[in-house]
């Protein structure tokens, strides 16, 4: 009964561990500042937790090095499924400037899976709380892969003289 | 006595009110000078790699097609945002937005890819000044022209420049990946 309750009045109370495999501490000091009052994230929820045995959810900041890896690993086994790892920072997401160094394994997502990825060195924490928000679904994504051409190849024939003939006007236009 | 410090207490946190950011649900700005996430303009870009040779964490790959056409690929997903691009760019055609809201569940949504269009000299094959025509005045100025198929029946030699084999190759592109995997 009081389980029921709490599963209907908490749908999506996520406990949060913070796992640091190799970060220069700047992203983990972001993360210190949205669970600060200002940011505020216990609003959704959330709870930073010592133990992935008690957690629901991965926060891992810094480019895995190699002394860190099986200890990474080894958190992410211990946590009980189902569990959601957030990779937070650039070196957590694609590894950093340091994606080809001999002693880092070239980002998270090399030894665990990552479910969000959250770029930016560090990211800012309102930026941090929007990807928490796009995992509880309150927001939707705001990027997308860009494609930019100055011009389509083949072109064709009919496109050409139209855009020839097009241009003539825009002259004729700019004489009077 | 201990009842009045309590009496304190609260009133010095009722004074200042809810300090809490209503962030997700009210959009905040960044502050001036931010870098976000970098912007190419694709239309002032004049392909000379600058922002390529300068970037700290190689996030940006030139790949040239075929002689005309040089494809950039901007990858984000380990950019630092040093603005070093930016500042680089002898065009300013990067500017650095105040984008900050990047999260995904994939990584290629952070990606961009602009493919370029190279003018040349149609005696050396060497670029040269275009200041004050369109981008399909330059084509007929190289001397060779990209027209549909049967077009390119008519004109000889009008498609041997187009090497198709790279252009398959560069299909299957990937991402730059840690060297001797």
């Amino acid at each position: 009964m009081l389980s029921k309750l709490t599963k209907k009045i908490f749908p999506k109370s996520l406990w949060v561990y913070h796992c640091n495999s190799g970060a220069c501490n700047g992203c983990d000091i972001e993360i210190l500042n949205v669970l600060t009052p200002y940011y505020d994230i216990e609003r959704f929820g959330m709870k930073l937790v010592a133990s992935p045995r008690h957690a629901d959810v991965m926060l891992i900041s810094g480019a895995v090095t190699r002394p860190t890896l099986p200890i990474v690993k080894k958190a992410y086994d211990a946590m009980p499924n189902p569990k959601l790892v957030f990779g937070i920072g650039s070196c957590a997401t694609g590894g950093g400037c340091w994606f080809d160094c001999y002693n880092v394994s070239g980002g998270a997502d090399k030894a665990v899976p990552i479910d969000y990825y959250i770029p930016g060195c560090p990211p800012r924490p309102e930026a941090i709380i929007y990807g928490v928000a796009l995992a509880l679904g309150l927001v939707d994504k705001k990027v997308a892969p860009v494609e930019l051409k100055q011009m389509e190849f083949p072109i064709d024939m009919y496109e050409r003289n139209r855009a020839w003939e097009e241009r003539n006007v825009i002259y004729e236009l700019l004489k009077d | 006595m201990w009842l009045l410090s309590k009496i304190k207490q609260v009133l010095m946190v009722v004074k200042p009110g809810v300090v809490t950011l209503q962030y997700p649900f009210v959009p905040r700005p960044a502050p001036e000078n931010f870098r976000g996430m970098p912007y190419w303009d694709h239309q002032k870009c004049v392909g000379c790699g600058g922002c390529a040779g300068h970037c700290p964490a190689r996030t940006i790959m030139i790949r040239d097609i075929c002689q005309e056409l040089r494809v950039m690929v901007y990858d984000a997903s380990r950019c630092t945002y040093c603005g070093r691009c930016a500042d680089v760019c002898p065009e300013n055609a990067i500017t650095m937005t105040e984008h900050y809201e990047l999260a995904t569940n994939d990584k290629n949504d952070i990606t961009e890819t602009i493919e370029l269009f190279m003018a040349t000299c149609q005696r050396c094959g060497r670029c040269y000044d275009h200041e004050n025509t369109n981008q399909i005045d330059r084509l007929s100025r190289i001397g060779f022209r990209y027209d549909n198929l049967e077009m390119r029946a008519v004109i000889p030699g009008g498609s041997e420049q187009f090497d198709t084999e790279m252009l398959r190759k560069t299909e299957s592109y990937k991402r730059p990946e840690k060297a001797g995997e």
